[in-house]
């Protein structure tokens, strides 16, 4: 908890001076401390990406991420070296992307999950995924802190969830989500409860139409 | 504008953020979701639950060089790939469907009208256009059908489709959408297999229409 206090202390710091403090020293700091990041430290790191162009933090990302991608990729039977080039492709795309991450309607694991998605279908159909249309936050607005928090305490919750569920009943999870079952195959599981958090990402897009009508008027 | 009142079942948002739903109905969903909060919402829920798994997941080694070679593109000029926006009633995703051209529709009859945007292996997908007060042709369909309402509204014996609804009609249902009145009714319909007309007539065109 220490932790994401942290981390939103140092995202009104920014919002409030302007002058960020050095990422790289953040960073570096968050991995000494730690081999497996947090949430909040992947979502610090991609605000750093974001906002900053912080090739440390991406770096971070990248270590973390790259290796499940990787596998995440294979289960749909893809080889070792085309997974890598779809791994490369996808990293890319978040660093490129990287402006329409919103911290209030997702984590850095859920917005990376849907990069990754769409840029192995896109591959796979030789043509762009059809995507819904962006809802990216306005340049220069305001963090709300408690909303950032509650996301990841929804997600968090989640995780909880799945890990609490016995073996093959995580497996069938695990599957839906890798894209190993068929929608017909979905329908019949019963999945997480995503009640909380989906209304925890309702919220941050109340915020978010909130602002881009001020920015209308 | 009413409030959407027919939303897409859960299963297939979760399928959509799985990347698993045929393209026909991905094209749907991601329609839907462009119109109607709610689904984007329980839409980005399954993203969290995507990539918590995700998360969770061992991964693989890496080849040694791969960091430094995504390192080495991050200065790349990157070519814009065109974004088609929302035009009049066509949310994004319809527009990018249609490769950002209008719709080009093709007389069946009686008034009604069609443009079609993908037929392959994985479905048909298409823009119907019923004029108000004019039935589409009975038929019934193999696998399932999404009919999702951009303008005008249409009823049937399931009950009445608003801008935003979505109807899910699996093979079991013979319906008979009637467009309301008021604007012609278009829609964006997508199915999973061809469809088939129960009238005779209609299936001898059905080769001729593609439908």
């Amino acid at each position: 908890m220490a932790r994401i206090e942290a981390m939103i202390t140092l995202e009104i710091g920014i919002a409030r001076s302007g002058r960020p403090p050095s990422a790289a020293v953040v960073t570096r700091t968050l991995r000494k401390e730690r081999t497996i990041p947090t949430p909040s430290e992947q979502t610090g790191w991609m605000i750093a990406v974001r906002d900053r162009r912080d090739r440390a933090a991406f770096c971070a990302l990248f270590d973390h991420f790259a290796p499940r991608l990787k596998g995440f990729v294979m289960r749909s039977g893809t080889t070792a070296a085309e997974a890598e080039d779809i791994v490369q492709d996808v990293m890319l795309s978040v660093w490129r992307k990287a402006h329409l991450f919103d911290p209030h309607r997702a984590e850095a694991s859920s917005w990376i999950y849907q990069i990754a998605r769409n840029r192995q279908i896109d591959i796979i159909r030789k043509a762009r995924r059809l995507v819904p249309e962006e809802l990216a936050e306005p340049p220069g607005t305001e963090p709300d802190p408690a909303q950032i928090v509650a996301v990841e305490q929804e997600t968090g919750k989640l995780r909880a969830a799945l890990r609490r569920l016995k073996g093959e009943q995580r497996e069938v999870i695990e599957k839906a989500y890798l894209g190993e079952l068929s929608h017909q195959e979905i329908a019949n599981q019963t999945g997480l409860p995503l009640g909380t958090i989906k209304s925890r990402i309702r919220l941050g897009m109340q915020r978010l139409r909130h602002e881009l009508k001020d920015l209308e008027e | 504008m009413t409030a959407i009142g027919h939303h897409t079942p859960d299963a297939m948002l979760a399928a959509y953020a799985a990347g698993s739903l045929p393209h026909p109905f991905a094209v749907v969903i991601a329609t839907h979701v462009s119109m109607c909060e709610d689904c984007r919402a329980a839409l980005e829920a399954h993203q969290a639950a995507g990539g918590v798994v995700l998360d969770e997941t061992a991964g693989e080694a890496l080849s040694e060089r791969l960091r430094d070679r995504v390192l080495g593109h991050l200065d790349d000029a990157v070519e814009d790939t065109p974004v088609h926006a929302r035009t009049g009633i066509y949310p994004a995703p319809v527009v990018a469907a249609m490769s950002g051209r209008a719709p080009r529709w093709k007389a069946l009859g009686m008034g009604v009208k069609q443009d079609i945007l993908s037929a392959d292996g994985e479905g048909s997908l298409r823009l119907l256009y019923i004029p108000s007060g004019q039935a589409v042709p009975d038929h019934g369909h193999r696998g399932t059908e999404l009919t999702l309402v951009l303008q005008g509204s249409f009823s049937d014996v399931t009950g009445r489709f608003g801008v935003g609804d979505v109807e899910v009609a699996d093979e079991d249902l013979e319906h008979t959408p009637t467009a309301d009145e008021g604007l012609p009714c278009i829609c964006l319909a997508a199915t999973d297999a061809p469809l088939r007309f129960s009238a005779l007539l209609p299936r001898l065109l059905q080769p001729i229409f593609r439908i």
